[in-house]
């Protein structure tokens, strides 16, 4: 039974979960829509895994429902339920071969031995394992481990396919491969995927939505382009992507754009977020890449604020570059993207620089403000 | 993560069998022990509750004098089990690699697993008088006839050590294995001798599996019945025969029992006082064997 | 001391000089035993009178094991016994093991460390409570409702039940030891699935413990049959090969004990070699 037409695959409505006094997880509404790659982004403690295990029927909210493919889960056990899940370390069978990990839900269910064998063939050339029915599991590579965990729920048709922060086990090249490969599953397949990480630059990459999540709440749910162009909260804007925080006070509001001064006297706009006062203690977040480097004042678009700096370290990573500031004056620091042209591969460590950027690309927050 | 909380039905389930077997084999039949030991007849069919049967036990000499020589004999056979265990699990924890250290525990292990009828008939034939050891020691011309080697209490001990030593040697692998050698190379490093690394560092780390050892031949050795009356014929006097003696030869079960009692409270509390000794819980030092 | 020390050749050699000595030690017996197995003569004692198989075959007035009548029956006797009790020890030992590993309850810890004590309790003593209760339930059950229930006599229930007390309690804690190291996100992506219950026991758990249930299969099959102290006790008209080779030898061993010693011997080294097979290693390995 398929939920009408534009229904959305996954929504819950006002979850609970409590452990002891602490609510891991605090009246969580939303929705996902069918054929999407949602990820859900938060620290380790936020309670994603809770989320997470509740949607799979291990866990049962205290309070709220959840709705799979428009159908109540409430009482139905996770062997039921039209959602299946890749696992953090995989739980592969070890004492089983690659053909039968894959088929064994479909050998669950009944399904006739020559029409498993073909499903499962299917599948493991979908996924890019050609013919490594025999094979067993502890002769695989990592990458192909995680390659067998995904046909071996994928090839049970579910409405849903939960993932809880498969790559973190792989080291970094093989990472950055497997997050290529996850998008591409995903479209090929047109399965709703729910994937839970820590590492933004995964949700980033992956998603077409993005549910930032801490203490068991969601702070913001945007593309990850609204994410990290448009943060709402403090917490979003220091969580995605690298960020400059600059804590200070509002000393005067004009329209959109704040001025605020930090502690140590230095002067700086940003784009305001939310209501601010003249006065309010605020905090400015400006990242490394919207900051412009010259080596003197004069080659620096009019109109801002200008900053002396000297250079403190230098962050070599070829494309990705950075240099360590620290203002003349107050002693500011601040990091900033190194242009790709190359154009400062020369910069030594205490050269003076200048520095400025746009306020419309820096956002300025109430201290303390949370988002909704 | 799922905790497997049972539903009463399973919880049920899963608990018979255990009850059964802990309350219907070895509860209950221990509280019938401690019931029959505490009965005397004073008439046919006929009981009283009494203490008679332990009185008995003070009052005649053979009784207690036999029950302390076997603990005082066992004691001496684990210490002696346990010297000559040790040796070898060095060898074979630390020494021994790959495989020539596989071969030497199953090498270990083989006579264990045949029965201790099979072990003690070969030390029947080695060491009676007419066997193999005392024939050799006329034919190298070392005695003149050859010597009854049996019926000593030289030759329980030798029975009673062999019959232990698996029991040894296995726990002691076990602690000595966890010893990090580069803890030993650092004292060395560090000016250690010989004899103070041993004394300082390992057997403090083999501690563990000492007792463990310890407690387990000594249980062994202190319940043994075959091996004292088959060495030590009738001068044996091992506390267990006269258990054997008490319920099976002379029905007297109520002796029997107080004896099987008293047995059984020795054995608990060397275990106890070598648990405490060495600072161990009694569940890990049993896992470990 | 170790390998990574300096020792001198003297040191080196000593540990093995050492194990040669603690094997010869170990093995005399044995070989001993089998050596006289064959010895053309009527009593287990040298001299060496020439190779015979008469003590297997049977030949003159000499009784070979395969004629002995009383020995073969208490073997069967005691392989029996050995079938029935690694039966029961390996199914209570999985239970207990689930119950221990997995269920929560109050008192578990406590019914945990109370499963170890057959381990601490002497045979002689097991046999004797048994053998009492049993008396007492045989009488009562008599006395009250005039039912004769045999199997509470010393005999061979008596005797497997005797085993099984203490053997249990081997096997639970074998194959408890593997039930704790699974890894239980197995289960529940089995379960997810689709698996019910059941087919996750079926095909996931269970063929994760099969070393375990067969480690602990041979080593209670062993244990049994090899039993003494208990099975002493306990035993009735049909007396296991234990206690029957005891009473002969008391009386005066004649090689036949040898011959069927001999046999017992290859026949525990046979099961040994499917025991290393199937993955029982020295300690330590994986």
């Amino acid at each position: 039974m398929t939920a009408p037409p534009g229904a959305p695959d996954l929504e819950t409505r006002a979850i609970v979960k409590r452990f002891g006094g602490h609510a891991a997880v605090a009246g969580l509404s939303f929705a996902v829509a069918r054929g999407s790659f949602f990820s859900i982004l938060g620290p380790s403690g936020c309670g994603k895994t809770t989320l997470l295990r509740m949607i799979a029927g291990f866990q049962q909210p205290d309070a709220g429902e959840i709705l799979i493919g428009g159908r109540a889960m409430a009482g139905v056990a996770p062997n039921r339920r039209p959602v299946n899940m890749v696992f953090q370390h995989l739980a592969l069978f070890p004492m089983m071969s690659v053909a039968e990990n894959v088929a064994y839900g479909l050998t669950r269910r009944g399904v006739a031995r020559a029409e498993t064998a073909r499903r499962v063939e299917a599948m493991l050339e979908r996924v890019g394992l050609p013919g490594a029915q025999a094979r067993r599991v502890h002769e695989l590579s990592g990458g192909q481990k995680q390659r067998v965990a995904i046909a071996r729920s994928l090839v049970l048709e579910p409405t849903l396919l939960l993932l809880d922060e498969p790559l973190g086990a792989l080291d970094l090249k093989l990472r950055e491969h497997m997050k290529i490969e996850l998008k591409q599953l995903q479209a090929a397949f047109g399965t709703t995927f729910v994937y839970i990480t820590h590492d933004q630059s995964e949700a980033l990459v992956l998603s077409d939505q993005v549910a930032v999540m801490n203490a068991g709440r969601f702070e913001q749910v945007g593309s990850p382009q609204a994410l990290y162009y448009e943060p709402l909260t403090p917490f979003v804007a220091g969580f995605v992507g690298a960020n400059n925080r600059l804590a200070g006070q509002a000393t005067a509001v004009n329209g959109d754009i704040v001025e605020l001064v930090t502690p140590q006297g230095l002067v700086l706009r940003a784009r305001r977020r939310g209501s601010i006062a003249a006065g309010d203690a605020v905090e400015a977040y400006v990242r490394p890449e919207v900051a412009l480097l010259a080596r003197d004042a004069a080659a620096l678009p009019p109109g801002h604020p200008v900053l002396q700096a000297a250079v403190d370290s230098l962050l070599f990573d070829g494309a990705n570059s950075a240099v360590l500031l620290r203002e003349a004056r107050t002693g500011l620091e601040l990091r900033v993207a190194l242009p790709q042209t190359g154009q400062f591969a020369d910069l030594r460590v205490g050269e003076t620089v200048a520095v400025t950027f746009d306020p419309e690309r820096a956002v300025c927050f109430r201290s303390g403000a949370q988002g909704g | 993560m799922a905790e497997a909380r049972y539903p009463r039905l399973m919880l049920a389930l899963l608990l018979a069998p255990a009850l059964l077997w802990l309350l219907g084999l070895i509860v209950l039949p221990h509280v019938e022990l401690a019931v029959l030991s505490l009965r005397a007849r004073i008439a046919p069919r006929v009981y009283e509750t009494s203490l008679a049967q332990y009185r008995t036990f003070i009052e005649e000499p053979l009784y207690w004098h036999t029950f302390v020589r076997t603990a005082v004999l066992s004691v001496l056979a684990t210490a002696l089990t346990l010297l000559l265990a040790f040796p070898i699990a060095w060898t074979i924890a630390k020494i021994a690699h790959g495989r020539s250290r596989s071969l030497l525990f199953v090498l270990c292990l083989i006579p264990f697993w045949v029965s201790e009828t099979v072990r003690t008939l070969g030390w029947m034939i080695l060491l009676r008088e007419s066997g193999v050891v005392p024939q050799a020691l006329v034919a190298l011309g070392l005695a003149a006839t050859p010597p009854e080697l049996l019926y000593h209490d030289a030759t329980i001990l030798v029975g009673l050590v062999y019959t232990s030593l698996l029991f040894m040697v296995v726990p002691l692998i076990g602690a000595l294995d966890t010893l990090d050698d580069a803890l030993i190379e650092a004292a060395y490093d560090l000016g250690g001798s010989g004899a103070d690394i041993l004394r300082r560092i390992i057997i403090p780390h083999a501690a563990p599996g000492i007792t463990a050892g310890c407690i387990v031949v000594f249980m062994l050795t202190v319940g043994n019945y075959l091996t004292p009356t088959l060495l030590g014929g009738k001068n044996s006097l091992w506390f267990t025969e006269q258990i054997y003696t008490q319920f099976i030869t002379r029905f007297n079960w109520e002796q029997g029992a107080a004896f099987g009692f008293l047995l059984l409270v020795l054995s608990t509390a060397i275990v106890w006082a070598g648990l405490k000794l060495a600072g161990q819980r009694f569940g890990d030092v049993m896992r470990r064997t | 001391m170790i390998p990574s020390l300096p020792r001198s050749p003297a040191q080196r050699a000593l540990p093995w000089g050492y194990a040669a000595l603690f094997f010869a030690f170990l093995f005399l017996p044995l070989a001993v035993v089998a050596v006289f197995a064959f010895n053309d003569a009527p009593y287990p004692a040298p001299p060496w009178r020439g190779f015979t198989l008469d003590w297997f075959t049977g030949g003159g007035r000499r009784t070979g094991l395969f004629a002995d009548g009383p020995l073969l029956h208490s073997l069967w006797t005691s392989t029996l016994v050995a079938a029935w009790v690694t039966l029961l020890a390996v199914a209570v030992g999985t239970t207990n093991a689930f119950l221990i590993e997995r269920a929560r309850f109050r008192g578990r810890a406590a019914l945990s460390l109370l499963m170890l004590a057959p381990l601490v309790i002497p045979g002689v003593i097991l046999g004797i409570s048994i053998l009492a209760f049993a008396s007492r339930v045989a009488q009562f059950a008599d006395d009250m409702f005039g039912l004769e229930l045999d199997f509470l006599r010393p005999g061979l229930p008596l005797v497997v039940l005797g085993q099984f007390s203490y053997i249990v309690a081997i096997a639970t804690l074998t194959i408890g030891a593997r039930l704790q190291r699974f890894d239980t996100t197995l289960e529940e992506a089995a379960w997810n699935l689709g698996a019910t219950r059941p087919a996750v026991l079926w095909t996931i758990t269970l063929p994760y413990l099969k070393p375990a249930l067969l480690g602990a299969a041979a080593i209670s099959f062993l244990m049994s049959f090899e039993n003494f102290n208990t099975t002493l006790m306990l035993a009735g008209a049909e007396p296991p090969l234990t206690v029957l080779m005891y009473g002969r030898m008391r009386e005066g061993a004649s090689p036949v004990l040898n011959a069927v010693s001999l046999f017992l011997m290859i026949a525990s080294a046979l099961l040994a070699l499917v025991l290393m097979r199937g993955g029982l290693r020295a300690p330590r390995a994986p």
